[in-house]
This record gives C-alpha cells, structure tokens and sequence, in this order.
C-alpha cells in the first residue's frame, strides 16, 4: 500500500535571494491566478494578487497573467480604469513588467478572438492558428510542451537550458512587426512569436508558472529584475 | 517540436485514491496529495484527478483536496467530477486547477461545453467521453463512472463536443481500463481522425511502447495513464512512478520511425515492444 515513504524532495528552486520589494499580480477575474502569485512566492518574491491601483502603483514589477477571452478580458481591465495604470507603469515608469499567456496577446493592438482593441504596447496583431490548407492539419489548440528559439540574449532566459521545453495552451498566437522586439519563437505549424522583449517589457506565450524547474528559473529572472530596476 | 504530453491520471473517491479495473474492482492507492507532490517531482507533463464518485453523490470535485494539490505542484494540472454549471468551473479553477474535466454534464447538456468554453476559453475545457465495446460491434458513450449506456457513438459525441467548444477529448475504453495491456487502437484512431482538437487517450497503458503506439498508430495528441504510473510488478504493488525524458525520448522516436512507414493499423500483439 502507498504511504508516501516514496516522496522525493521537491525539485529545487533556483535561488533567489529574498526580496521585500513587492510584485503585483494584477487580478481583473481571468482565470486560475493564485497559480501565478505561487509560483513567484515560492522563487522568493513578495507577490500580492490584486486589483487594488494602489498596490500596483508601489509595486517593483507587475505581471498580467490571464487565461479566457480577449475582449472580456479587456473589457475587465478597462472597467477597473487599469488599462491607464498599466500603460503607465509599463510604457512611462518602466517598471520590469511581465505579461503571461493572454496577458502577452494584450500587449498588441488587435486579437482575431474579438474586436476589443488590445493595449498596443508592441506592433503586433494576434492571430488564430489556422492549419485548414495545410496537408496535415495541425490540432487546435496548441496545447503542451514545446521549445523556444531565441532570437536574442535576455536576462530572461539566463540559466535556461536550449533544450527547455515549456508549457503552451492557446488558440491564438501572437505575429509581432517588430522584429527586435521578439525574444523567441515556437513552431507549431508555423513559426509564432512564443516570446518578446523590449526593455522592461517582457511577454510570454506559455506559462512559466507550470513549466516546471525551467519556468521557475524564468521567473527568478524577472524578480531579479525588479531588484535591480 | 511540441512533445507529446503524458498524463498520470488519479482517480479520487473521498479523501483517497483508487484504481479500478475496466471501471470496477477499486484498489485503494493512497493518498492523493503524496502522489501529487511524488508527481510533481517528476516534473510530469500534466497531472489529472479525477472525482469518480462526485456526480452520483450530485455534487462536484473536492475543491480541498484540489487546493492542497495546486498548492504545491508547478506542473499543468486539470481536474474534474461532477460539474454541471459555469460556476462549478470557476470554483474548480479557483482552486487550483488550470483546466476543468466535464463527462457525465457534457453529454447529457452538451451547452455546458459551450457555456465553460465562453467564459474560460477552449483551451479550458475537456470533455472525457467514455467508450465501451458493443457486442455487435462498434463503440458505445457510457456516463456515470461507466454505469450508464447512452446509446451514443463516439465519434459523434466527439464531434458535438467539438463543436460545443471543448478544447480537448479525453477518450478511455472502459475495456482496456487498468488492464495494463495496450490501448484501444482502432478506437483513439477513429475518434482523434475525426477531430481537429487535440485528442488524449486512456485506458490500457502497460508501457511505455503503448504510449507511443497511441501516438503513431492511434493518432492521439497526448497520451493519459493509471494502472502504469501506480502499479509495479505482476503482483500490482503500489509504487509511482513516471517515465524519464530520456525514455520517453527514445520510445516516442523509435516508434516513430518504425510504426509510421507501416501506417495501417498494425495487429497490437505485433506493435507492442
């Protein structure tokens, strides 16, 4: 009978020193966040999940995760009047500011998944997967562990073996006009921006908060960022 | 590349684990919380729990029991059992879960898929659909933990919930179910064929072969397991355990250049390794 006598350790953590600065999780009711906020606590940092624009205004860096739908998600932001907030923090102040997931798909001007118009932070559209002329037909969504191809050094990906593979789950993918923008692509069928940085701007496509030891190494690198920003 | 996913399935009755055989003969497994942290330190692809007794007993998942395992897991972890409503799914996902398992609901009020998807996204949505042989032929949709005939075909079912919305099929032969000896080829193949979701097949996994045959002879996505991941030994003692990278690697390319260039369904007995 099991007993739990074959519990391993859990994987180490890559070390980050512990931090008092304070890292908002912006919470506008999209999905699983506490995920999010976890994993930033268990790499050492103080991760608040809120929707409070105070608690962002203090904050070091600020994540926008999100899993759902586009315009509602957009629509949840501007109703908070949190659009302007980030906009500001992430354009003007230039706090390290990560986006996740649908939250990256925010950062451009336009998604095909509706007709609210994104925050148009970098030139970029996001797409749906589109494989109905392709000879075999890839599965939508995208959904599993796939790799990066960086296009350029980071912070972000410091520590972060080539062969890393992270987790995706979406129907929709990101094609960015500014080719010095892009961090990373994945190919799935085509080949997609998976990943962009532009100074203290920072999007991925998959989660790093479920990308086991190499998800948790990329989020140590963004609070390390906070501290020296 | 994107890897094929594979997934330790749980199945949870209470506050313990259980693995049935063709969904009946329960075998207490042990703790849930010990075998996710146990999962998570094998870094596994996506780990799923499913609540086997949750829609007879009209209510949903142990959300308990689900907050404990997201609490300390960083791995995709989907859950399900016994969701009938939107606002079943979003406490599911409250707690901790990334992706919500809808069966029994699914089937019987397909808008439920279309209602989930809408609010959470596709890629949030999976419906299992449960098969068993019919005797004269052909393939049947069972609900409720396998006890109820629908009279449904799988294919179709797979299709309509497809079309409702879901982002992916979780497909298991009530048949092969625990039985460790391979899954149900022509089945996970004429269903994933039929879709342009991705598909993940369970019930039947003894080994690793038979994951990469779901793969290339069954055209499956992602590959989902109990009795293999819990089981050690003829004698069936408990013990978990989860393939490494290395051969996970090596299976899923080796029988990719083997099973690929002989493209029809080949005789199980001869695929397996």
């Amino acid at each position: 009978m099991y007993n739990g006598s074959h519990v391993g350790p859990a994987f180490s953590v890559p070390e980050v020193r512990r931090t008092l600065l304070m890292i908002a999780i912006v919470n506008y009711d999209m999905g699983n966040l506490d995920s999010v906020a976890r994993a930033f606590r268990q790499c050492g940092a103080e991760a608040v999940l809120t929707s409070n624009p105070e608690e962002i205004e203090r904050a070091a860096g600020v994540v926008l995760p999100g899993v759902g739908f586009f315009d509602e998600a957009m629509r949840n932001l501007k109703e908070g009047g949190l659009d302007a907030l980030l906009t500001r923090r992430a354009l003007e102040e230039r706090v390290p500011f990560l986006g996740i997931c649908l939250g990256f798909q925010m950062f451009t001007k336009h998604s095909e998944e509706g007709d609210a118009p994104g925050l148009g932070w970098i030139d970029g559209v996001t797409r749906r997967f589109r494989f109905d002329d392709a000879e075999e037909p890839l599965k939508v969504p995208h959904m599993g562990w796939n790799e990066l191809s960086p296009r350029k050094d980071s912070p972000l990906l410091e520590g972060i073996a080539p062969d890393s593979c992270f987790y995706f789950a979406h129907s929709y993918c990101v094609s960015c006009e500014q080719e010095d923008a892009v961090l990373a692509t994945t190919s799935y069928g085509t080949e997609f921006v998976s990943a962009v940085a532009r100074d203290n701007l920072f999007g991925v496509q998959f989660h790093p908060e479920k990308s086991h030891r190499a998800g948790l190494q990329m989020i140590a690198n963004f609070i390390g960022m906070t501290r020296h920003a | 590349m994107l890897k094929v996913r594979v997934i330790p399935v749980l199945l949870l009755r209470g506050w313990g684990l259980e693995k049935s055989i063709r969904f009946d003969t329960p075998k207490y497994v042990g703790c849930p919380i010990n075998a996710a942290r146990v999962f998570n330190g094998k870094n596994v692809d996506e780990l799923m729990l499913l609540d086997i007794v949750a829609t007879r007993e009209g209510r949903g998942p142990q959300l308990d029991v689900v907050r404990q395992i997201a609490e300390e897991s960083f791995m995709p972890f989907t859950a399900g059992g016994g969701i009938r409503s939107v606002d079943m799914m979003w406490e599911l996902l409250q707690a901790g879960a990334d992706r919500v398992v809808i069966n029994t609901a699914a089937i019987e009020r397909p808008e439920l898929v279309r209602e989930g998807a809408d609010r959470f996204g596709s890629q949030c949505i999976v419906v299992s659909i449960d098969a068993r042989a019919r005797r004269d032929g052909g393939d049947e949709v069972y609900t409720r933990a396998g006890t109820r005939p629908t009279g449904l075909d799988p294919v179709e079912t797979a299709l309509h919930m497809q079309a409702m919305g879901a982002g992916e099929i979780l497909l298991t032969s009530i048949d092969r179910d625990g039985a460790m000896e391979g899954y149900d080829i022509p089945l996970v193949r004429q269903v994933a064929d039929a879709l342009h979701i991705p598909l993940i097949a369970c019930g039947g996994a003894g080994s690793v072969g038979h994951l990469a045959e779901a793969v290339y002879n069954g055209h499956a996505a992602a590959v989902a397991a109990g009795a293999f991941f819990l089981f050690y030994g003829p004698r069936r003692t408990v013990l978990i355990t989860y393939p490494t990278d290395e051969e996970l690697r090596r299976a899923f390319r080796a029988e990719h250049v083997r099973i690929k260039d002989l493209a029809p369904v080949v005789d199980r007995a001869q695929a397996r390794l």
